[in-house]
């Protein structure tokens, strides 16, 4: 199995974007195609040439897309569009309704705000998204006869998802972005024991450790609450969807317990848009909202009202969520124009900025903006930056490694130091290798097969009727643990012929193989005769010896067929031959019987030994 | 592999197979015509119903007094109704591994076989069938427990000879039990396990069964059963006909094994097509007459079809402003779920969330308040809202209970008003039967999108299955056509037939298990070529068993290895090439004597005596060391493996 970072800057240290390209018994996987938003030039896109000098389409078996955030799926209209790739692109299906809002927003930003050419158009965009098959969670899909894909919920965003991928004996498991606790409005991220050859886990917060979540919520809170009690405005730039509705049920629920009553306001399309949204894909939202949703909307908020444009002017505390995120442009910017003189407001920026925007400038410190129309403002409102984006924490890195017990982890989407830390924990813990790939490096994971072989069912029942033999990595290894030892008690001995027909593997009984090879089988027997100083009648030594071997072999395995004669587990013969003044025993046995045989033979031998 | 049969209405299937001993029950389908031959159960006290009067047979005691009542020369059982769960002297149903349902339709006696049965398997379907079955359930238990009957009549069962037909006629009607509550429906679907259609599911690690959609309804599914060399279909209620629902998926279901092919069309003779339109046809013709039109149905399914196709029919004419009420304790539940599933719609469906509309237009109807969802008819703001002419959906579909017993009370004398029975399940003549006479115009126009049997002879044509088993009265023409032999599953091979009671085995016998070969042992094997492309080796190996999975590991044991043998020797031996070798070896006195068969060769010296003849060698000889010797020397004279 090989895995690519693509491009110059992949998924590998750096939380900038994800794309991995995976070849897995031989087929060639990419794993999201996101863009880089700290790049305003080519930088900004993987660099596709470098996978293959052919066309995309011959080379890529699929495409899979995690979730709708630009940095898992910005790249992937210049991908299929401006590259050309016509093969299936494979996501859930509010990724495939978000994606292209996401996408256009973008596009907007650069093409219309910055004046940036050979970027993809808005037509790009549709073509592209007619080429996404959407996939729903658990399902098991079938791209071509050899490779199938499955998602289960992740839990990040709506619609997030991880994906498990298998060809033939070999799978892995690739993550996306994870939330293993559920939060207001999404649920854990779920995944079934699937032991994967490979686990490729993101790994943003890889030393976070959980609490560090209400610790920040708490300190939104304050910092909300302190503004609004010296009578500062807080604006809260936000896109549409994703964490917004996590703030607004926090913010509602703060509220309430509070008794505040400043006001709050969101944008009135913005409502609109995301109640949209969540109700037709509720879903994909938590326990609790699914449950309510015919009677409750959990989107219908107690003390968050529709905001109206000459709000802005009024006197007073209050707290405005509006969109876009960014402040690029739009009501948001228009209310951040407004209130940004006055050092009492106070702007929160929870989300990343591109750079060229109004908030990537004054989250880098900028004091005064300059507008196209020769206006400026000064920065004096307290600007703070907050991400509140739902990954999983250490704690949940480590607890999915658990569930779905992978034989090898590998973490992206992280920072080196962070990274090196967990590896440590991880292979203390489970004993597994872990890998941290630099961005563009290949790292080619070693995994054993397990041969598929069908075996002969009446061989197989034989097999399981036989008494289970003791296996002695029980015996000698006292350390062993209670599963271990249990498991190495169900062993039984197969013995059998191993016939390949045009590489396909079946295991037969030994009488059943002959037919099946078309060759006709050669019996060895072997009679061995022993002299043996036996005074007494021959019954009386027949039945002497029947008593013995039946001591040493357990009574059912010996018969008596008559006076001077024994059979053995059926297959091994005893003759006893009266040869005055002695007796001679004669064994006799097949090839096929020689332990059997040799067995009896040492135990005659060492019991009627002549002197 | 053996089917066990244990509903005898072929729409209403309840099946178990056993394979590779696991049990599997296929759909649990909840047989509702008992109800037919019970009074309605009014809203509110009905004069009419109240002042039915008694019957009692002339030889039967005073017991049944107040048992029994007539209307119209017809005799109902004056109770609380009673329902027909599954067979259960069949099977005892606490070895159930897993049920499989296929749609909600196919759930409804879940309580009978969960509840109390020692039942500890998991159910499985699919998340619209979970919720939609729920509706279906909920809504039952309310229309029964919401008008409860003080007297529950049960004597009448044992003088079933006395009474005149149909009610002599029914079966078991002992078996027959009262509906279950709110508690027994949570009991039941705590055992559910949601499935996406093509998720492989592991049953006790013999087998895999997935959901594969049917296209019949919201979440409808087959479902294939396969273990690594065996393969089952099971194909329940599906349809080829675009509907809302996504379609059906056939390719998953060919060349199967045994295909079980049940819930067939419950009403061949028409066509749905074109009942849709008579149906259009009639409600628009009712209400532009000041009549009003009600409409018996379930809270989901094909119900959402008739708003569509309704409310453009009812535009087209102008008649825009006539309200549709959709009254059921489940209406608002029933529309709100339509709208979020769209994952498991048909495409053109699902395509309109991409462009953030709702993908049924029912919504927008709502929002527009042309179509009113109410609880009942006492809901709060139904009296206010109610206008006539008006269309009313509402259940149940029997006419026993739910709201619709009181609009047709309300209605029954107007010859203005119409009643429309689309649901194909019930006989709209049996419906009516209590509330004869009747001036209210009933329009019979069934809509079944299931397979007819046109469409299945198709279906099986092209599936190819191994072996197709199918009920036994799907091969007779209906008793109500009993000349139409094209309303028949007359096949040039004659399926294998089960019937209600009925064990059938199904006669797959399995000869493979599929086994892993870890990665030490296969390169320890030692492959000889036989001819080309047939290569083989014997092979020793630890066999382990977890989750019915099985591994082969290399055995570390040597004493049990070395009493197996590594080799088998075959074809035959070359009684010169054997001497020369001796020679080899330093027996040099070996004395051959060719007999007839046989070829003996002496070693004085040695007490040794090897016996030659096609195919086999016997060595006799009395030393350990020596044959030991001899024995290899033998094995280099003939090919092995």
């Amino acid at each position: 199995m090989r895995l690519e970072g693509c491009g110059s800057a992949g998924a590998g240290q750096d939380v900038g974007r994800s794309c991995i390209l995976v070849t897995i018994g031989g087929k060639n996987i990419m794993l999201d195609c996101g863009m880089h938003m700290g790049y305003n030039d080519d930088r900004r896109f993987p660099d596709f040439s470098y996978i293959t000098d052919g066309p995309l389409t011959d080379y890529l078996d699929c495409i899979i897309i995690s979730h709708f955030h630009l940095d898992h799926c910005g790249a992937l209209p210049y991908m299929t569009e401006m590259v050309g790739y016509n093969g299936p692109i494979y996501m859930t299906q509010p990724t495939k309704a978000l994606c292209p809002v996401l996408l256009e927003d973008m596009r907007k930003v650069a093409v219309e705000r910055k004046g940036e050419t050979n970027f993809f158009t808005s037509v790009m965009i549709k073509d592209c998204m007619k080429k996404v098959v959407t996939v729903t969670l658990h399902e098991t899909l079938q791209v071509d006869s050899d490779l199938e894909i499955k998602a289960y919920y992740a839990g990040h965003v709506l619609g997030a998802a991880m994906f498990h991928i298998r060809v033939g004996s070999q799978s892995l498991v690739y993550t996306g972005d994870y939330n293993m606790t559920p939060d207001r409005h999404l649920g854990a991220a779920w995944i079934d024991k699937c032991r994967p050859d490979l686990l490729i886990s993101e790994s943003t917060y890889a030393t976070t450790i959980r609490d560090s979540k209400r610790c920040r919520e708490r300190d939104f809170l304050k910092k909300v609450h302190d503004a609004v009690d010296r009578g500062g405005k807080v604006l809260i730039p936000v896109f549409a969807l994703g964490r917004v509705q996590e703030l607004c049920i926090l913010l509602d629920t703060y509220w309430d317990r509070m008794n505040l009553k400043v006001p709050i306001y969101f944008t009135m399309g913005l409502a609109e848009t995301a109640n949209k949204y969540y109700r037709m894909f509720i879903t994909w939202t938590n326990q609790k909202i699914r449950r309510t949703f015919v009677h409750r909307n959990m989107f219908d908020f107690k003390h968050i009202k529709p905001f109206d444009k000459s709000y802005m002017d009024n006197p007073g505390p209050m707290v405005v969520f509006a969109t876009p995120g960014m402040l690029h442009a739009g009501l948001s910017l228009a209310i951040f124009k407004k209130w940004a003189s006055n050092a009492n407001n106070m702007v929160i920026m929870p989300g990343y900025c591109v750079q060229g925007t109004v908030g990537h400038k004054i989250l880098n410190g900028a004091k005064k903006i300059d507008f196209e129309n020769r206006t400026s403002v000064e920065v004096n409102l307290t600007v703070e930056y907050m991400s509140f984006s739902a990954h999983a924490d250490a704690k949940g890195i480590m607890q999915l490694i658990r569930h779905c017990e992978p034989k090898n982890v590998m973490l992206v989407h992280g920072e080196n130091a962070k990274m090196e830390f967990l590896k440590q924990k991880i292979m203390q813990e489970f004993n597994i290798n872990c890998y941290k790939p630099g961005n563009g490096e290949t790292s080619i994971i070693p995994v054993s097969i397990d041969l598929d072989v069908e075996v002969s069912l009446p061989l197989l029942k034989h097999t399981m009727a036989l008494p289970t033999s003791a296996s002695p990595s029980s015996s000698s290894s006292s350390r062993a643990s209670n599963t271990e030892e249990s498991r190495t008690k169900k062993q039984k001995v197969l013995h059998g012929v191993l016939i390949m027909k045009n590489n396909n593997l079946r295991i037969v009984g030994v009488n059943e193989a002959w037919g099946d090879l078309g060759v006709t089988a050669h019996n060895l027997r072997f009679t061995e005769r022993i002299e043996v100083d036996e005074p007494g009648p021959v019954p009386a030594l027949t039945s002497a010896l029947h008593t013995l071997l039946s001591q040493k072999l357990g009574s059912s395995q010996v018969q008596a067929v008559n006076e001077f004669q024994l059979s053995v587990a059926d297959s091994v013969f005893i003759n006893i031959q009266d040869d005055e003044p002695g007796k001679t025993i004669l064994l006799s046995w097949t090839h096929q019987d020689e332990g059997l045989g040799s067995k009896l033979l040492d135990i005659i031998k060492s019991n009627y030994k002549k002197s | 592999m053996k089917l066990y049969c244990l509903s005898g209405h072929p729409n209403k299937p309840c099946n178990v197979v056993t394979f590779k001993s696991v049990t599997l029950m296929l759909d649990c389908g909840l047989d509702m015509s008992s109800v037919s031959h019970f009074l309605p159960l009014p809203l509110v006290a009905s004069h009419r119903l109240g002042s039915l009067s008694t019957w009692v047979p002339r030889d039967a005691d005073s017991q049944l007094e107040g048992e029994l009542r007539e209307c119209m020369s017809r005799i109902f059982v004056d109770s609380p109704p009673e329902i027909g769960p599954p067979t259960s002297g069949l099977m005892d149903f606490a070895e159930v591994d897993a049920i499989l349902v296929s749609n909600y339709l196919s759930m409804l006696a879940l309580p009978f076989i969960t509840n109390g049965t020692g039942f500890k398997g998991v159910v499985l379907m699919t998340e619209p069938t979970m919720q939609v079955g729920r509706i279906f359930m909920e809504e039952l238990v309310e229309y029964i427990e919401r008008t409860p009957k003080a007297r529950h009549a049960y004597r009448w069962k044992h003088y079933l000879r006395s009474l005149p037909q149909p009610l002599c006629d029914v079966k078991g009607p002992k078996t027959w039990q009262q509906a279950y509550s709110l508690k027994d429906i949570n009991a039941a679907l705590s055992h559910v396990q949601i499935v996406a259609y093509n998720e492989k599911i592991d049953i006790c690690g013999a087998l895999k069964v997935t959901a594969v959609s049917s296209g019949f309804c919201l979440g409808s599914c087959n479902w294939l059963i396969s273990s690594d060399h065996e393969k089952l279909a099971y194909l329940s209620g599906s349809s080829t006909l675009t509907t809302h629902p996504r379609p059906i998926d056939q390719t998953s279901l060919k060349n199967a094994d045994v295909l079980i092919m049940t819930a067939l069309n419950h009403t061949p003779m028409f066509n749905p097509d074109s009942m849709l339109g008579e149906f259009c046809v009639a409600v628009a013709q009712t209400v532009r007459s000041g009549g009003n039109a009600l409409v018996p149905c379930y809270p989901s399914g094909v119900v959402y079809d008739l708003f569509e196709c309704l409310s453009n029919h009812l535009d087209n004419l102008g008649l825009s402003l006539i309200p549709m009420y959709f009254v059921s304790p489940m209406a608002e539940s029933s529309l709100a779920y339509s709208n979020i599933f769209s994952e498991w719609l048909s495409s053109s469906k699902q395509g309109k969330v991409y462009n953030m509309d709702d993908p049924f237009p029912h919504a927008h109807l709502t929002r527009t308040g042309r179509l009113k969802p109410f609880k009942s008819l006492h809901a709060e703001g139904f009296s206010s809202e109610y206008r006539q002419p008006c269309i009313v959906f509402c259940g149940h579909p029997s006419l026993r209970f739910g709201d619709a017993v009181h609009f047709i009370e309300m209605w029954g004398n107007n010859p203005q008003n119409a009643v429309l029975f689309t649901e194909p399940e019930f006989d709209f003549a049996e419906a009516l039967a209590p509330f004869q006479p009747l001036a209210m115009r009933p329009v019979y126009c069934p809509i079944d999108t299931s397979l007819n049997f046109t469409q299945a002879r198709k279906l099986i044509s092209e599936l190819k299955p191994g072996k197709l088993v199918v009920p036994e009265m799907y091969l007779r023409p209906p008793p109500s056509a009993p000349h139409r032999t094209d309303l028949t599953l007359n096949l040039e091979e004659t399926p294998l037939t089960y019937s209600e009671c009925q064990v059938l085995d199904l006669g797959i016998h399995r000869r493979l298990e599929s086994v892993k070969l870890a990665p030490g042992l296969a390169l320890a094997l030692n492959l000889s070529n036989i001819r080309p492309g047939l290569s083989t080796a014997t092979i020793s190996a630890g066999l382990h068993v977890q989750d019915n999975k099985y591994v082969l590991k290399p055995l570390e044991d040597e004493d049990t290895i070395s009493k197996l043998p590594n080799s088998y020797p075959y074809g035959n031996l070359s009684v010169d090439d054997l001497v020369q070798r001796l020679a080899q070896a330093g027996l040099t006195d070996a004395r051959v004597e060719e007999l007839p068969g046989v070829c003996i060769i002496t070693l004085e010296n040695e007490d040794v005596i090897i016996k030659i003849s096609d195919a086999s060698t016997h060595i006799i000889c009395s030393n350990t060391k020596l044959r030991e010797k001899l024995r290899d020397i033998l094995l280099e004279c003939l090919s092995s493996f």
